[in-house]
Parts: structure tokens; sequence; C-alpha cells
């Protein structure tokens, strides 16, 4: 089992879910988070006063999947995240040692 | 009290609760505009100093501001006879006028609103139990003095000596182009530079909640009917051209503000049109009953572009005034004095004629001897009372109290608590 980790541009929110729906993904946690890659921030002008943003919303969006399922689901979300500017974001993989459902306590890949 | 003093009571009953919407106007416009860890402390400064210069106006401030001037030299009421308002009630009322008690209960609010202008200076880092006690202070040797030399008109009959710019000097200044205005920024710029620059002046960061200073300037706008309109002191001409020179002047003021900020900074800003509007409202506080339409639009004007230009003084001399109080109301309170001298038009109420309508420099001298008196005693008390502190109770927070916030060190509440974590 892995957890898919995904930073979006908040646009790709829509597309992204919508795309891991079709791909028969069920459950998904998502959240607001700030941050910046190679791209640098912005500046806002409050009363002549430049204030430098360096931190740019993103959305944070998070799934654990099987291993055969990995490959997969990464090439859905950066499909779906894909518009070829700069500030895309970035997904990444990591293992998972355990699992559990917490209703019925099912545990490893009946759980995800 | 025959009918024409009901129904000027009437109106200055609506003046005074159109006002009193003044001060959460102003503490949300300050509260938006200060950092999201010192808003509730923003607030509290402007109703804690609006409280104790309510509470020093029953004691005496009355009595400085519109008691009989001492030896009628027009420098300071007489408060012996005012102490706690006692005397204004149970009086005849005389014929067409208001209960003076109401217009204490009016004059009351300017003297808390102007203390509040002030706190604009201090966001994020001035100890709270130091501002109240300078509140108490400044409202003392600061603002009732001068309410005294601009407020305090001479009786008809003689019998009681006003103000010595009302009357001596007889300078124009309808609802507190000096005394509020001017005066409160004045001191603002005064207490910043005693208090020093925030930690990280000038990238201090954005705004914490634009929606709500917004709020708030549309709270200003609403109770500057009252401010200017109650001015008038009934029913009459002068409060229908104050409330409508009012509304003109703020929207462009508005107008004054936007047009250079798109063109030198790319954007028109929220931000800035509320900035603009209030610099509008400042400046035509003095004037609100002596210009035309015409003359209200050309002041509006002039003050947000005067207002815009100002901005950029602070970080180019140095001085940390937080929330703007000298760039909105300094500098528009001061050109709205004197433009009085050369757009006061002799067909309004005031009957007065500037520059342009052939009254050559008679009014404008005038209006430049009130600017400059006012300016000098503000700026040289406020000093002495800010230096006292600092040497006594000391002014600012320690650096860990500025970088946490004030709302949380100073108050023990947080402003936001939008999740249930």
């Amino acid at each position: 089992m892995q957890l898919i980790t995904a930073i979006l541009q908040p646009s790709a929110l829509d597309p992204v879910k919508s795309a891991l729906a079709d791909a028969g993904i069920t459950g998904m946690t998502v959240y607001d988070a700030k941050g910046h890659g190679a791209q640098s921030g912005t500046v806002e002008v409050y009363r002549s006063q430049k204030v430098h943003v360096e931190f740019l919303p993103k959305i944070c969006i998070e799934v654990v999947v099987t291993d055969e399922a990995v490959d997969t689901v990464i090439s859905v979300i950066r499909e779906a995240a894909y518009t070829g500017q700069i500030g895309n974001g970035k997904i990444w993989a990591s293992p998972v040692s355990r699992i559990v459902r917490v209703r019925t306590g099912e545990t490893g890949e009946d759980a995800v | 009290m025959d009918i024409a003093s009901q129904l000027n009571t009437g109106w200055m009953l609506t003046a005074t609760v159109a006002v009193t919407l003044m001060l959460p106007g102003l503490a949300l416009y300050y509260g938006g505009l200060s950092r999201t860890k010192n808003i509730l402390n923003t607030v509290m400064i402007i109703f804690c100093g609006f409280a104790v210069a309510a509470a020093l106006w029953v004691l005496f401030g009355y009595g400085l501001t519109l008691g009989n001037s001492v030896s009628g030299k027009g420098l300071i009421g007489n408060p012996s006879g005012l102490w706690g308002l006692h005397s204004l009630v149970g009086q005849e009322t005389p014929k067409g006028a208001v209960p003076g008690i109401l217009i204490a209960a009016f004059q009351l609010i300017f003297a808390g609103l102007t203390v509040g202008i002030v706190g604009g200076a201090i966001e994020g880092r001035m100890k709270f139990s130091s501002w109240v006690v300078f509140a108490g202070l400044w409202v003392t040797f600061v603002y009732f003095p001068i309410a005294h030399w601009v407020f305090a008109f001479d009786s008809p009959d003689g019998s009681t000596i006003g103000g010595w710019i009302a009357n001596q000097l007889g300078a124009l200044d309808f609802a507190g182009g000096t005394a509020v205005h001017m005066n409160a920024g004045a001191a603002a710029l005064v207490l910043a530079l005693f208090l020093g620059k925030r930690r990280d002046f000038p990238q201090v960061g954005r705004p914490g909640n634009l929606p709500i200073s917004i709020l708030g300037g549309g709270l200003l706008l609403v109770g500057w009917y009252g401010f200017n309109g109650g001015s008038a002191g009934g029913i009459n001409e002068s409060a229908g051209v104050a409330v409508t020179n009012t509304l003109i002047a703020g929207c462009l003021g508005l107008a004054g503000w936007l047009i250079p900020e798109k063109i030198r900074r790319g954007s028109a800003t929220s931000l800035g049109a509320i900035s603009g509007l209030l610099a509008g409202l400042v400046a035509i506080t003095p004037a609100a009953n002596s210009v035309s339409a015409v003359g209200a639009m050309i002041i509006g004007l002039i003050a947000g572009a005067i207002s815009f230009w100002a901005q950029g003084l602070k970080e180019k001399l140095g001085y940390d005034d937080a929330l703007d109080a000298v760039s909105i109301h300094l500098f528009p309170g001061i050109f709205g004095t004197l433009a009085i001298g050369f757009l006061a038009d002799p067909a309004t109420p005031a009957e007065a004629a500037g520059l342009f309508y052939g009254g050559g420099l008679d009014v404008l001298w005038r209006q430049a001897v009130a600017v400059v008196s006012v300016f000098a005693y503000c700026f040289i008390v406020t000093a002495l009372i800010a230096w006292v502190l600092k040497k006594t109770m000391g002014l600012r927070v320690p650096d860990s109290q500025e970088i946490s916030g004030l709302d949380t060190t100073e108050h023990a509440e947080r402003a936001y608590s939008l999740d249930g974590v």
C-alpha cells in the first residue's frame, strides 16, 4: 500500500476529483495548502505598500492505494492537473506500513 | 419646549444616534487593517479610548470645552458649575434651541472618536495600559483645549465667551477639520515617532480582514451624516448643505485616490476606494456648510489625491503610522481647512467668500493661522505626554509579545476560530 500525495493548483481540484472517480478511486482527503516550488511568489499592494507573498495557495490531495494501482493513479492525477504552466505542482508516493478501517476493523489491502 | 425646539431636538437625537455608528465603524475599519493577530487589540484601543474620553467629558471635559472662557481669553473653558453636567438639566430651553444636555452628548462623541483616530498609529506594539492612560491625558490636555478654541461660540447675548479660533480669529471649521482630524492625525504622527517602528516595518504583511475594513468604512460614511449634519445644530439649510456636500466629497475622494493609483500602481484597489472615500469625508468636514456642491467635488477629488500621495511618506521618512491616520486624517484635514479660504461660496449658509469668489485673502489667512496653531499645540503637548509616559510606564510591549500578537498576549482572546480545533 502506498500514500499518494499531490500538491496542485487549486483550479486542478475539480478535474482531478472527476478523473479519480472515473478511475474507480472512491476515497480521498483534500486540504488547502500554501507553498512554492521553482515558481517564486507574487506581489500584492495595500495602500501603495508592496507585500511580497512567498507562499501561494495550493491544494493537497491524499489517496491511499494498493501497490498495483500506484502507477495508474499517479498518471490519472498528472493528466488531469496538467496545464503546461509553471507551478503545476508535484505528486509523490510513500510506503504505508499499516492501515485499519475504523468501522469494520479490516486491515491491510482490504481496508484500502 | 416650543415646536421649533422639538423639531430641532428630534434631528439632534437622530444625528447623535447616527454619529455613534462611527464608533463601531472606526473600530472595524482599523480592526480589519490590523494584522490577524492584532485585530481585537485595535478594536479595544478604539472602544476603550472612547470610553475614557466619555467619562472625562462628563466629569470636566464639557466644561473645559464649552464652558465660559477663563478670563475671556478663548484658551480654555471654565468647568466650574458644569462638573458632571448637572447644571444642564432642569433648565428652560430657549425658543428653537436644543437642550444643552443633548448637545453635551453629541459633542462627547466627537471627543471619543478623535481619541480613536489617534489609535490608528499604534497597531501591534503599544502596551494597552499605556494607551488607556495616554487617551485620558491626551483628551484632557490636547483635545478639550483645542475643541474649546474651535467649537465654543460666544453666546448671542455675550454672557458666555467662546474659543479664540471660532470667535476672535473667526476661522471657519464647521465640524472639526482642525479640532478633530488634523489634531488626531498630528497626534498619531507624534505617537508613532515615540513608539518606533514595528519590528518588520515596512514589510509588515497584509491587512487581516479587508471586507471588515470596508464595512467599517461604510459605517463611517453613514455616521458622517450625523457628524456634519448634526453640526448644523438643528433642522435648517446648513444641515441640508452639509449632508449633501459630505456625500459628494466622499464619492469624489474615492475617485481622487483610485485614478492616480490605477495610473501609478496599475490596479484600482478596494482598500484604495475606502481610503479615498474617507479622505474626501475628512476634507469636507470643516467646509461642509461653506462651499457649493462643485466646491465639495473639488475638495473631495484633491483630498483623495493628496492622501494617496501622502501614503508614500511614511516609508520615505520612516515613521510607522501603522493604519495611516497621517495620510487619511492629517493631510486631508489641513487641506480641507485651507480650501475654505479659496472655495468658500457666499451663497452657502456660512456666507463667507473665499479667494475664488472675490473675498481676497481674508478667509484664507484666518484658516492658515488656525491650522498652524492647532498643529503646533497638538504636536508639542502630545510629545510631552508621550515622553512622560515613555519614561514612566513605558509605551511598548516586549518583542516576544509583539511577535505573538497582542490579541492573545494582552486580551487572552483570538479573533478567528473558523474550525472546531
